[in-house]
């Protein structure tokens, strides 16, 4: 019982086509994680997907970020159909059209920002000046280029985000997949990571982000929600303005580690 | 990914765990240096042995008398004495590999200087025995022809003996001292000698003509001589043929008939000096054998802390695969780990190794010998190792599911 949203302008960036997912935990249980997913995502939109736990989310979200193959129906990015890829192949694809952001930032810890951020770009095979360049152009772009040197120890839990934010972003993806981004980060910070999502929303990226807080929905142009393993609820919104922090020392605008 | 960026990848890594990576280091550094010491050290030994054999003399065939036998009693090569001076003659001039033939008797003898007493090796000889050692006096001169044609009572003197009666650096030519109750003059001092096989002191002798010897010190039985005798073949090569023509000769002017028990013996000294130095090169393997077993073990510490080091981070591989990182990457990322560990561990290992081997060389006063071949082993064995014990937790690394290793908590 999907709903189809309202229309959207723009090209279609990725199409699930009745995608299931069933794990096989032996002894015969299966689990069925997502029974039948169809879902069109037009190139800069901002889906909030929600769903309580086990609703099939989290799959869903492994699933377009390239972690996982479906059991059937068909994934299409950029035309592609990319739900038979090799382990080798789908390492590509997330390389090339992927940003991960993790809510526990999962930046690799005694390594400075621009090492965590050109960390995508030697798997890319760039030059050591390209990765040079592009991680500082990436960390400017979260607003961090004067902590390019700093440990993930030595910065807030809002930096350490813009850090990982800046990671994903350095590949220059079409795709932006954040898993509850905010959930280590006070409500301050929150809205600041959000307005920053927006942006680049705005400069075309399309972002997909899973939380289970309404509020941080609010946000994003459309919301989706799961319940065991199928999209219940659909609907492109006017979202909020994430209104940017009051001015202040920029060093204090940062959450729990 | 070139492998320059997986080397640096790697580095950086074990950068982030200093202690952790120098103690799994130590494994292979103290592998690899004992593999050098321990070689080095059975090298030296060689050497040494080599070297003390070289200093008994060269070519040289002892010949003893045949043993007594009496009362169901075997006395032991020498025990009865068997070999003639008319022996010792034909042996010098009728062997065409014999190039030198000296009597050799000897005895303890208290000698007594102006000053001292001090109990030293004596020997009665001929000049022979001089080429067949390759020995000559420092001062001084050797006795001659003459003196053991008329056996004269002078004498030359080893360096030690010459110290403990006279006093370090004192010249003993000129001097006299008195041998059970007859005077000899010191007419030379003989060249430094050092330590025989067994660890005697080469320089704490006398040696006088064994006419004196026979007349003074000891007399024997008229035809006999009471000693052996040294043999000086005409080359190595010979050593071997001229043990075989002595036997011939000998069994010929004893008349042993064929079938018989040799009433002699003749002890080829190049074949001792070649067994020595093959107890020497067995002890060396075992050595060097003990030592690869330590550096296997440093592999396994590499393995065990890589195990580690991958259940560490699992998140962090899961994060390299989010953003890209192939399985062939992450493989190559760990093994790269190892090899570095294990290369870095080899090149420490090679300067501790050479440290102690100098140590060791400058303890014993052995001569310090490294082999190359040992060097480039050791280390190509600690990189092999590093492969070999770093494939399985870079290929466990390599296998993970992206999905549960950014889950694992």
């Amino acid at each position: 019982m999907a709903m189809q949203p309202n229309s959207a302008d723009g090209p279609v960036l990725l199409r699930l086509d009745g995608v299931t997912k069933v794990y096989h935990l032996g002894d015969g249980v299966d689990v069925h994680a997502l029974r039948g997913v169809s879902l069109d995502v037009v190139a800069g939109e901002f889906v909030a997907v929600m769903g309580a736990s086990g609703s099939g989310k989290s799959t869903l979200m492994n699933l377009l970020g390239c972690l996982d193959r479906p059991t059937e129906g068909a994934y299409v990015l950029e035309g592609r159909d990319v739900s038979r890829l090799s382990r080798n192949d789908l390492a590509e694809v997330r390389n090339r059209t992927m940003g991960f952001v993790f809510q526990s930032f999962n930046l690799l810890s005694r390594t400075s920002a621009k090492e965590n951020v050109e960390l995508p770009l030697l798997y890319a095979g760039a030059t050591g000046r390209e990765r040079k360049e592009r991680a500082l152009a990436s960390l400017e772009r979260v607003g961090l280029a004067d902590r390019a040197h700093h440990h993930p120890n030595q910065l807030s839990g809002g930096q350490q985000q813009r850090v990982a934010i800046a990671r994903a972003l350095v590949n220059q993806p079409r795709i932006l997949l954040a898993d509850e981004p905010t959930g280590n980060l006070d409500s301050r910070t929150s809205v600041e990571i959000m307005a920053l999502f927006q942006e680049l929303g705005r400069s075309g990226i399309t972002v997909v982000l899973v939380t289970h807080e309404p509020d941080i929905a609010a946000y994003a142009t459309r919301v989706v929600v799961m319940r065991d393993g199928r999209v219940v609820d659909d609907r492109r919104q006017a979202p909020l303005a994430a209104v940017p922090p009051p001015p202040g020392d920029p060093d204090e605008a940062g959450g729990a580690p | 990914m070139n492998p320059f960026v997986t080397f640096r990848v790697a580095l950086r890594a074990l950068m982030r765990n200093k202690t952790r990576s120098g103690l799994t280091m130590l494994g292979i550094v103290i592998g690899v240096s004992a593999v050098i010491a321990m070689v080095a050290i059975g090298e030296g030994a060689k050497v040494k042995v080599a070297q003390a054999f070289d200093a008994m003399g060269t070519n040289l065939l002892m010949v003893h008398s045949g043993s007594s036998t009496g009362g169901g009693m075997r006395g032991g090569a020498g025990s009865m004495p068997t070999l003639t001076w008319g022996d010792l003659a034909a042996l010098r001039t009728e062997v065409s590999t014999v190039k030198y033939a000296a009597p050799v008797c000897q005895t303890g003898a208290s000698l007594q200087s102006d000053e001292q007493n001090w109990t030293a090796t004596v020997v009665g000889t001929t000049l022979d025995y001089f080429a067949i050692r390759n020995w000559g006096v420092v001062k001084g001169v050797l006795f001659t022809q003459a003196d053991v044609d008329s056996g004269t009572k002078v004498l030359v003197m080893g360096r030690t003996t010459a110290e403990k009666l006279f006093g370090a650096g004192i010249d003993p030519v000129g001097r006299s001292i008195r041998i059970r109750g007859s005077p000899f003059q010191v007419v030379g001092m003989l060249a430094e000698k050092g330590q025989a096989p067994m660890g005697q002191d080469y320089d704490d002798t006398v040696v006088m003509p064994v006419s004196t010897f026979r007349t003074k010190i000891q007399g024997g039985l008229g035809n006999f001589i009471p000693g052996v005798v040294f043999v000086g073949a005409t080359s190595a090569s010979t050593t071997s043929r001229a043990q075989r023509d002595i036997e011939d000769l000998l069994r010929d002017r004893h008349h042993v008939q064929a079938g018989i028990e040799n009433d002699f013996s003749v002890r080829n000294l190049s074949e001792v000096a070649s067994a020595s130095q093959q107890g020497t090169q067995i002890m060396t393997t075992l050595l060097a054998a003990v030592a690869a077993v330590s550096l296997v073990v440093g592999g396994i510490g590499i393995m065990n802390i890589l195990l580690v080091s991958v259940t560490e981070r699992t998140r962090e591989i899961g994060v390299r695969m989010a953003i890209g990182a192939k399985p062939r990457n992450i493989l190559a990322q760990f093994l790269v780990e190892a090899l570095t560990l294990s290369l870095i561990g080899g090149l420490v290992g090679i300067g501790l190794g050479i440290l102690t081997a100098q140590q060791l060389a400058a303890t014993f006063q052995w001569p310090l010998l490294l082999r190359t071949d040992i060097i480039l082993l050791a280390v190509g064995f600690s990189a092999a190792i590093g492969i070999v014990f770093g494939m399985y937790p870079a290929w466990k690394a390599s296998r993970l599911d992206p999905i549960d290793a950014l889950r694992y908590e």
